[in-house]
């Protein structure tokens, strides 16, 4: 295939991937630039974004924009709410969480799972570690379900499902690797993940997928730390599946520090979005923040 | 401690409990049948060097229901239609007991379920590299299915299939709950203690890992086999239980492999004792999955993980 080619990248679409091609990207900045690095779908010119706000009140200590396709990392300190906000609507952040003084206690899927005996994340949901410990709980959610059972894209996953011409896509195994290291982790220290905003139904037989989104630009969720916790965040750059529209867009990340709860000592307001975590979790086999 | 066992498999209780041990396990005929209770030290003459060692080695070459059996083609469970002179892997494990072995790409491996209560939590771990290692995530996903079955690969998040399950007479198999932790046992049972009568499946792993050198860092979820898991509609997730005594799995390791296997109660097992039966382990040679059999080319999916898995073994010189 010549590679003198130039094309002008409409929003991409499953398929439209070439190979060995020189392409002008339009920017965030609203420029182009042209490259043969196969970036594979862009931010699409005309996006619409909705940058959000932090979905719990308290005092901001991290306000920052994740660029489409990139990592980013941060820890979030225990009792403080950090809001993801999916500017663009259906980018996937996948997320991996580690206990920030011991990151060898990190996410884990299936203890998540079990014990709330449901297969997705939704509101009250206690994301826990290997340990079974709570590390943190969603004290919000303006989407129905969250995804935490289609794992991360991959350079080399990616190739049994699209082919090997996509070995040098990137992928969020990429960047949680570049953003891992930044942190002292590394590649023993990746887990199966969280993916906010990503849907990924299970049909009867077992079939499960990635499928269109129900997210939208601006659509958040809520978690807060329940321990001093380090989030890892890769953008999800996966241009062929839909877990981002095939547009990868930005993410904004909120850190807020909640005003301290009036007593303490006593368990919070049923009517607070987080009151369920506060009290002492139920047993094993009990559903719990199933809604 | 120990009254948190209990339910059907009282009879069989929980591995690691002195199993082997003379003391415990007396043939009927026992001199000392008559005294009751029978302490364990009134067993054993162990006075001096030499009637202790006597002692030690008067216990050796008995059975016990579960341990390994030496060299593996002396198994009293050799499964049918199987040479035995090819076995590499012979082993009983006791209910909430622990095994794990290096096995040579090619080989095969299967689990029997005699007693309908065993529950195989099994990772899987490059044996030369053990960076690359069990993603269920991509264990499910890359096969657009999340319930185990045959010609289901069992994946590396570097895009290779570590082993795939070619045979298995049970159909009830989980990978979205992992195995236990202590939290979770304690909380179930009143005890996690790998020592104690309700071990978790990651305490268990945990010990098992460290004899590789690996350690908790590199314990990423799980997969098990025999008690089965389902996801309703609206996500809930419902134990289904085992398919009852008799059922198997087989696996085919399609590079070298270590294999770590805790068998105990399923995190979902809604029954209030801590309930397990022994689990039989039998490895043999083999070969791997090759290019002329169906399996290699049965999904588009299964067939590009197949040709990674061939490049890394064919450059790795295996």
């Amino acid at each position: 295939m010549a590679t003198s080619q130039t094309e002008n990248t409409a929003p991409a679409t499953p398929g439209a991937n070439t190979v060995n091609t020189v392409k002008t990207h339009p920017t965030a900045s609203g420029g182009t630039v042209a490259s043969t690095v196969p970036v594979g779908a862009v931010y699409a010119e005309g996006s619409a974004l909705d940058w959000g706000a932090s979905l719990v009140e308290g005092a901001v200590v991290l306000d920052e924009q994740v660029s489409p396709n990139a990592p980013w990392s941060a820890v979030v300190a225990e009792g403080h709410v950090l809001t993801i906000v999916d500017v663009g609507g259906n980018q996937s952040a996948d997320c991996v969480l580690y206990n920030a003084d011991d990151p060898e206690e990190r996410y884990s899927v299936p203890d998540t799972l079990a014990w709330q005996g449901n297969a997705y994340v939704r509101t009250g949901t206690v994301l826990r570690s290997n340990e079974g410990r709570p590390l943190m709980t969603v004290v919000a959610n303006e989407i129905d379900r969250q995804d935490t059972i289609g794992g991360a894209c991959g350079k080399e996953s990616n190739t049994l499902r699209y082919g090997h011409h996509v070995m040098f896509h990137h992928g969020c195994r990429e960047n949680f690797l570049a953003e891992a290291s930044r942190r002292g982790l590394g590649v023993r220290d990746l887990v199966s993940n969280l993916n906010w905003f990503m849907n990924v139904p299970v049909e009867a037989d077992g079939a499960l997928g990635i499928v269109d989104g129900m997210s939208a630009p601006g659509r958040r969720v809520a978690v807060r730390a329940e321990t001093d916790v380090l989030v890892l965040v890769s953008n999800c750059p996966q241009m062929n599946n839909p877990c981002n529209d095939f547009n990868p867009t930005p993410l904004r990340m909120i850190v807020v520090d909640p005003p301290s709860p009036p007593s303490p000592a006593s368990p919070a307001s049923p009517a607070s979005p987080d009151g369920a975590s506060r009290r002492p979790a139920r047993g094993p086999g009990t559903p719990e923040g199933a809604a | 401690m120990m009254t948190t066992t209990e339910g059907p498999t009282a009879d069989t209780p929980h591995g690691g409990q002195h199993t082997g041990c003379s003391g415990e396990q007396q043939p009927a005929e026992s001199p000392f049948q008559q005294q009751t209770p029978a302490k364990v030290r009134d067993l054993h003459l162990t006075d001096s060097v030499h009637s202790a060692r006597d002692d030690a080695r008067a216990q050796g070459g008995q059975a016990g229901e579960w341990m390994p059996y030496l060299p593996a083609s002396a198994g009293p469970h050799c499964p049918p239609g199987v040479d035995r002179a090819a076995l590499v892997w012979a082993e009983t494990v006791a209910p909430g007991g622990y095994t794990h072995k290096v096995v040579a790409r090619g080989s095969r491996l299967r689990f029997d379920d005699p007693t309908g209560d065993a529950c195989a939590h099994l990772l899987l771990f490059n044996a030369l590299e053990p960076v690359e290692r069990l993603n269920v995530a991509d264990t499910q996903k890359i096969p657009w299915q999340a319930y185990l079955g045959v010609n289901h690969p069992l994946l590396s998040g570097d895009g290779r299939i570590m082993a795939v399950v070619s045979g298995d007479s049970s159909g009830r198999h989980d990978a979205f709950c992992g195995t236990t932790t202590d939290a979770w046992n304690a909380r179930k049972y009143g005890d996690a203690r790998p020592e104690g009568p309700s071990p978790s499946g990651r305490g268990l792993f945990v010990k098992a890992a460290a004899k590789h050198g690996l350690n908790r860092r590199d314990l990423p979820p799980s997969v098990s086999f025999f008690q089965g898991v389902r996801v309703q509609a609206d996500g809930a997730l419902t134990w289904q239980g085992s398919a009852g005594p008799g059922a198997h799995v087989e696996l085919v390791a399609e590079m070298p492999l270590l294999v770590l296997v805790a068998n105990v109660a399923h995190p979902l097992d809604p029954r209030p004792g801590y309930v397990v039966g022994p689990l039989r382990v039998h490895a043999w040679r083999g070969a791997a999955t090759g290019p002329d059999e169906e399996r290699f080319t049965a999904t588009p999916e299964l067939h590009r993980a197949y040709l990674n898995t061939v490049d890394y073994c064919e450059a790795r010189g295996l």
